[in-house]
């Protein structure tokens, strides 16, 4: 089995209000070095095959067609062995 | 002319548009369910607002896979006329059949509010009632309604006309202030380029009657059986 490490982020220059908002409550909280934040999704998805180039192939297509939404997103992945 | 409604699991705008349409215009009008394939026999389409699939990953992303969605996007490539409401609107971006991706409102409230919309083009099926640049009054309820589109395509958008609403002041200004989501350009609604397919993130059937507070909605959706009778049925 693989597990696929998928990082799913908003492009740059594409607004990002929650993390706008974060930014700025941890600016209030103190943190003065802060410069931005951005937000994103992290995803586990375990794969029943053990064929890293399968695995790459099917996880880029599912990323593709629905985990990220390319007009504003992008993503990057790992893959390892697991359990 | 006869419409279906579109039901996912969480639509929750589906009753108001089946009243606006049978109620209210006297239009035959049918509920299709997620897992229908088959739309024919239907002049238009409508995806009505709600949370369809809990907006679980992004607003419209697993909607957009329901069974019905390969026979509505054959229906709106061949001309079919589709009306996107709210989550519609979500559901018809995520599915590529409109341009640009929805972004949480930049205010970061669930905006529930009338808005004023200045109407941008009425050579549409959906906004032939209307006049170039006249105020409308429509509600929002929505929490992801900040349209995004990149600059490229924003230009392409107003070149072709495809803006067909914009949030602006109750005397037509578009303003930052009148900007209840954040949305580019004000945009509170827009048109593919061949004109059959409508997403807006406004409610129309939620101002169908005096009673609710307004009536612009009607005229709205009564534009789309106008041009039906009309018989232009196949896109501006």
């Amino acid at each position: 089995m693989l597990l696929a490490k998928i990082y799913v982020t908003f492009k740059e220059g594409v607004p990002d209000p929650q993390g706008e908002t974060m930014g700025q409550s941890l600016l209030a909280m103190g943190y003065q070095g802060v410069l931005s934040v951005r937000t994103g999704k992290y995803l586990e998805i375990k794969l029943a095959t053990a064929d890293k180039d399968a695995a790459s192939r099917e996880v880029e297509e599912m990323c593709r067609r629905l985990l990220a939404n390319s007009v504003i997103e992008q993503y990057r992945y790992t893959l390892e062995e697991c359990c | 002319m006869k419409f279906g409604v579109i039901v996912f699991p969480g639509s929750n705008g589906e009753q108001d548009v089946y009243h606006a349409l049978d109620e209210v215009l006297r239009q035959p009008v049918d509920y299709l369910w997620h897992g229908d394939t088959d739309v024919s026999g239907y002049d238009c389409l409508v995806l009505p607002g709600g949370f369809s699939y809990g907006n679980y990953l992004r607003a419209g992303a697993i909607a957009r896979f329901a069974p019905i969605m390969s026979a509505v996007i054959d229906f709106a490539r061949a001309g079919g006329l589709v009306l996107g409401i709210c989550n519609g609107f979500q559901i018809l971006l995520e599915a590529g059949l409109l341009p640009g991706a929805m972004l949480r409102n930049d205010c970061l409230q669930f905006r529930c509010q009338w808005t004023h919309l200045r109407v941008e083009n009425t050579a549409t099926p959906f906004s032939n009632r209307f006049r170039q640049g006249q105020v409308i009054r429509v509600p929002i309820a929505h929490g992801e309604g900040n349209y995004y589109v990149d600059a490229a395509t924003l230009a392409e958008l107003e070149a072709n006309r495809q803006v067909v609403f914009r949030y602006c002041d109750p005397s037509g200004k578009v303003t930052t202030a009148a900007n209840p989501n954040g949305s580019v350009a004000n945009i509170a609604g827009i048109i593919n380029r061949e004109g059959n397919i409508l997403g807006m993130m406004p409610r129309p059937e939620r101002c169908v009657e005096e009673l609710l507070g307004g009536s612009d909605g009607r005229e709205m959706l009564a534009s789309v059986v106008d041009w039906w009778q009309r018989g232009n049925s196949n896109g501006a």
